[in-house]
């Protein structure tokens, strides 16, 4: 399914993202950042709680409008388009059914013929060590189990680009090594993965390159290896060596 | 006491009997209750699931309306439908007035609001938890709607039965616009009313019995399936 994609014609990314603003109550979250996100390397987001990267992401992914500035997609999206991106997000939302028809219901939302679905839908299920899961009721599955049905339903739409918010904040050790390399898996089989956290841990175990923010601010963006060795600003610095900011 | 004794005694044979005049009563309540939560049903749940998901001006006067209309005094509603149905009134040339069909009427107009706003209550709680993953996933509000409503399908069950309660335990929308006819429009609620300003206590005891154990039972289904539904599905 990976290389279907990558015929296509043309690719959503480069991700522009112009002078972003957003406020809210007032109040400043965003503030006037530029960006561009292109394919390839795993992008995380990071930055203390309250610097503003859950709303930078949901600005990216359509789920927030900015209050100014632009977001400019290579491609442009049709209005019901959004099924090139995908999102996962800290606390997985499951719908009152099955584990497979929670997938399939993403897929039907996507265009996806009724006969195709389950079969993706199984797919997916199978991809994330599911299957024997698929016919039990997605709300009474564990909480780490959600949130690998959760990465299924995304990544059987199979997205360009996944968007993942804090995706393993609320899990165990365990779980939360399943979804990272899970996160990987899918990395590598040419999704785009950006992802935001506020976990040093999770950042260095699943990041190519690291987007610091602060207060609503990009303050510096470099490779992992080299923002871990030496993070540019006193922020970052202060962050890495776990200082409250 | 003696009295009361007596005519519990004579209203459990009247039920234990099948009675035929009892039953027909029964049958006649639940067939104009029953008809009429389905119409509200057909009206109020989309109409509940479409306040809870669009935005629009006016939203919460609309919501506070449609709360306000949980306490409708059924008399006024019967006395708002005799007007419609009545000769003069612009329904009138339906000739309904003082038929099963009016009192069918008149217990949708009271049900409506209640599964309206129930539903609105339930759909709107779990928007706000949903709101962000169907989004995210393409969903319409039309599709996010419908979505809601098969996700809260058994506390909109427990709501429907509900409405079903209050249809079939009202008295005085029927009663104006049914006439309590005999073998006609009479129902459980007017035939009690009716029997027991004439003093047959039995009839009036045997249909209270019913009346009460059918309010039991609906409520007693409304919380099983609850249960049940929590347990299978989270």
């Amino acid at each position: 399914m990976v290389e279907g994609r990558m015929k296509a014609p043309s690719s959503l990314l480069p991700l522009r993202i112009e002078d972003v603003c957003f406020e809210a109550g007032g109040r400043r979250i965003i503030d006037r950042i530029s960006l561009e996100i292109e394919a390839g390397a795993r992008s995380v987001i990071l930055g203390p709680n309250g610097a503003g990267k859950s709303v930078l992401m949901r600005i990216c992914h359509g789920l927030l409008a900015p209050t100014s500035g632009r977001v400019i997609w290579n491609l442009s999206q049709p209005a019901n388009g959004r099924h090139r991106q995908a999102m996962v997000f800290q606390r997985p939302v499951m719908l009152r059914r099955s584990a497979l028809a929670n997938v399939a219901y993403g897929l039907k939302l996507a265009g996806v013929e009724r006969h195709e679905r389950q079969a993706r839908a199984q797919r997916a299920l199978d991809g994330l060590g599911l299957a024997h899961l698929a016919g039990r009721s997605a709300r009474v599955l564990s909480g780490g189990e959600q949130q690998r049905l959760a990465l299924a339903r995304a990544w059987a739409l199979e997205p360009e680009v996944l968007f993942l918010d804090e995706p393993t904040a609320n899990l165990d050790p365990g779980a939360t090594r399943e979804i990272e390399t899970a996160i990987a898996n899918i990395g590598a089989a040419g999704t785009k993965i950006i992802m935001v956290t506020h976990d040093l841990g999770a950042a260095k175990r699943l990041a190519d390159e690291i987007i610091f923010l602060h207060d609503g601010r990009v303050l510096e963006r470099a490779g992992a290896g080299r923002f871990f060795r030496g993070p540019g600003s006193r922020e970052a610095a202060a962050f890495i060596q776990g200082e409250l900011l | 006491m003696g009295t009361i004794g007596l005519a519990l005694g004579q209203a459990a044979e009247l039920i234990a009997g099948f009675d035929p005049r009892l039953v027909q009563i029964v049958g006649l309540s639940f067939r104009v209750s029953l008809s009429a939560v389905v119409i509200a049903a057909l009206i109020g749940l989309p109409l509940g699931a479409a306040i809870a998901v669009a935005r629009f001006p006016g939203r919460q006067t609309v919501i506070v309306v449609l709360n306000a209309l949980l306490g409708l005094p059924s008399v006024v509603v019967g006395l708002l439908v005799y007007l419609l149905l009545s000769r003069a009134g612009p329904l009138g040339p339906m000739g309904i007035l003082f038929t099963p069909m009016a009192m069918v009427f008149a217990q949708a107009i009271l049900v409506t609001p209640i599964i309206a706003a129930f539903t609105r209550q339930s759909v709107e709680d779990a928007w706000r938890e949903y709101e962000e993953q169907l989004n995210s996933l393409g969903a319409g509000p039309v599709q996010a709607a419908l979505t809601l409503l098969w996700d809260c399908r058994f506390s909109l069950l427990t709501t429907v039965l509900g409405g079903f309660g209050r249809a079939v335990a009202e008295v005085g929308a029927v009663m104006i616009v049914g006439g309590n006819i005999d073998g006609v429009t009479r129902v459980m609620t007017t035939a009690i009313a009716l029997e027991t300003s004439k003093g047959d206590l039995p009839l009036a005891l045997g249909l209270g019995i019913v009346l009460i154990s059918l309010v039991l039972a609906l409520n007693a289904a409304a919380h099983l399936i609850n249960e049940a539904a929590q347990r299978r599905y989270g």
